[in-house]
């Protein structure tokens, strides 16, 4: 294993202190329990954002803590729920009389530590909704598996609900409006290599040189199938084709064209993948009128990419372009 | 003759003997959920039951307690699903036991009971789904048998972790309904279940621990 660590169990710590250290004017960063608020929390009379999950994936969420955005991010260990006592506290730190609201990504532990929280947060009075983000179309939805993965949409809902909050939106209008995100938006991701999780020091599965993984989670998990690999237009075909019918879009629609790199992928490589999903989406008649592309939601040093499609109404359009100013979001300020 | 109660002093010798296994087996754990899951069930269990030991390195004062302390301390140190789910066991049994000072083994068969019933509410799942469930729901139904078997409590609590040794075994080929490795599909077959694999080791402590008749001895 070569990575830019000092130990493996210091990881998320250190991490956590630099984090601290370099953005001390936009979040205030505690460590027992891990928590990363917004500088000016709780803001009065505005609906507090949290969101939370395995450290591995960032800029997310604590890079998208801030104005316009999140209030506060719950970093766990590596691809670990963070637990229930950080959920509370960042709960407790971002209540401006508003109400919270839980964005979690669908993974069984987020599911369950996030669940606890609510109840002890609602013990305390304070009012907490929770919406579910499950974009992942490679994972075919079923009351037999634990259902589709939160990935990349996650990002373009934080980003919305966060604007909605900013107008003093009530608790179930955000709610109501993440929702909306979550049923209009659709993901699928790609892997050309594993990644490493400093603690077991290998990669987590094996990809041979001339070998992908499609249908990839951001958790190194290994995808639905693997193929031989193709040339960055083919990838961008079977990321699109899926992402497309999944989500019903009829030509005229407005979309926002999200194109994600996984922790190794240059931005070059993002923007070749870019132009061919502008292009099947054109020739679907859709309008691309927002676009987004970079290492957003990460895999570790993964090598590969997602693509997002979210079908935009005018009111998510002017959402999407509020001003934002966090660690990996900034526009409009 | 092998003893017929369940002491304080071995509830604690059970849940450090458990850390200590937690420890000498992490990468094994890690290694099965690498090969189905995303890989830190070892590392989670680890860290968990380290902060565990040091709360009760001084021992305990009372069963239901130390159950208790175990349980909230898990919560706030695993993450993942392992963390709430292992809280719920341990946080269940303390209730189920509450104010006893000694436990019998229908005591102990109404705690995993109840343990097992919360474990099945906080995740969805049920036998056969690839989950821990498939060593503690075996687990916990060799304990009744037992009973009505009229087994010792030291027969009792080894047939239960042999129940759990072999609902580990028998997630192998088993496709994963439950958490992480359920992505997978039918490429979780093949493998044995991480979470089954910890709860087999939480049964097979217990067995080791508790009931020991040297601890009797020396109370007389």
């Amino acid at each position: 294993m070569k990575k830019l660590i000092n130990h493996p169990d210091d990881v998320v710590r250190e991490s956590l202190e630099g984090f601290a250290a370099a953005h001390a004017d936009l979040v205030r960063v505690t460590m027992s329990p891990a928590t990363i608020v917004r500088v000016d929390a709780p803001v009065t009379g505005k609906v507090g954002i949290l969101s939370g999950g395995g450290s591995g994936h960032e800029p997310l969420h604590g890079g998208f803590v801030g104005l316009g955005m999140l209030d506060a991010a719950c970093p766990g260990a590596i691809f670990t729920s963070p637990t229930p006592d950080q959920m509370l506290e960042a709960t407790r730190a971002v209540n401006g009389g508003a109400g919270v609201l839980y964005i979690i990504k669908n993974y069984t532990g987020d599911l369950m530590n996030f669940e606890m929280a609510s109840d002890l947060a609602r013990d305390e009075g304070i009012a907490v909704e929770s919406v579910i983000i499950d974009d992942d179309v490679a994972v075919n939805d079923s009351l037999y598996t634990a259902g589709r993965r939160g990935v990349g949409l996650t990002v373009l809902a934080e980003k919305i609900t966060g604007a909605a909050a900013e107008q003093r939106r009530s608790l179930p209008q955000v709610a109501a409006l993440c929702r909306q995100v979550n049923a209009q938006g659709r993901s699928m991701g790609m892997a050309l290599t594993s990644c490493t999780v400093p603690h077991v020091g290998h990669p987590m599965f094996e990809l041979p040189d001339d070998e992908m993984e499609i249908g990839i989670g951001i958790h190194g998990e290994p995808g639905r199938r693997r193929v031989k690999l193709q040339p960055a237009d083919a990838v961008a075909e079977m990321l699109m084709e899926p992402v497309m019918s999944d989500l019903g879009l009829k030509p005229g629609d407005d979309v926002l064209l999200f194109v994600n790199g996984m922790g190794g992928t240059p931005l070059t490589e993002l923007y070749i993948v870019y132009r061919k999903a502008a292009e099947i989406a054109a020739k679907n008649g859709l309008k691309v009128t927002r676009s987004l592309v970079g290492p957003y939601i990460t895999s570790l040093e993964m090598a590969g990419c997602s693509i997002t499609l979210l079908k935009l109404t005018d009111d998510l359009t002017a959402l999407w372009d509020a001003p934002v100013r966090t660690v990996g979001m900034r526009w409009g300020i | 003759m092998s003893n017929t109660v369940i002491t304080l002093d071995e509830v604690v010798a059970w849940i450090l003997a458990y850390a200590r296994a937690i420890s000498e087996n992490r990468a094994m754990l890690t290694e099965l959920d690498a090969a189905i899951g995303d890989g830190d069930h070892g590392a989670n269990m680890d860290r968990g039951f380290k902060a565990v030991s040091a709360k009760l390195q001084a021992g305990g004062t009372d069963i239901s307690q130390v159950l208790k302390t175990t349980g909230m301390t898990l919560l706030s140190t695993v993450g993942g699903a392992s963390g709430p789910l292992y809280s719920t066991i341990f946080l269940q049994a303390a209730q189920a036991c509450a104010g006893k000072t000694q436990l019998t083994l229908q005591d102990w068969i109404v705690m995993m009971d109840a343990a097992a019933k919360a474990v099945v509410a906080r995740g969805k799942a049920a036998a056969g789904d690839k989950t821990m469930l498939d060593a503690l729901i075996p687990a916990v139904q060799a304990l009744k048998d037992a009973a009505v078997a009229g087994l010792s409590l030291a027969d009792a609590l080894r047939a239960s972790a042999k129940a759990a040794e072999d609902g580990m075994e028998a997630t192998l080929p088993l496709i994963a309904r439950k958490g992480r490795a359920s992505y997978l599909g039918e490429r979780s077959a093949g493998h044995i279940d991480p979470g089954a694999t910890s709860t087999y080791l939480l049964f097979k402590t217990a067995a080791a621990a508790l009931a020991q008749p040297q601890v009797q001895a020396r109370k007389w």
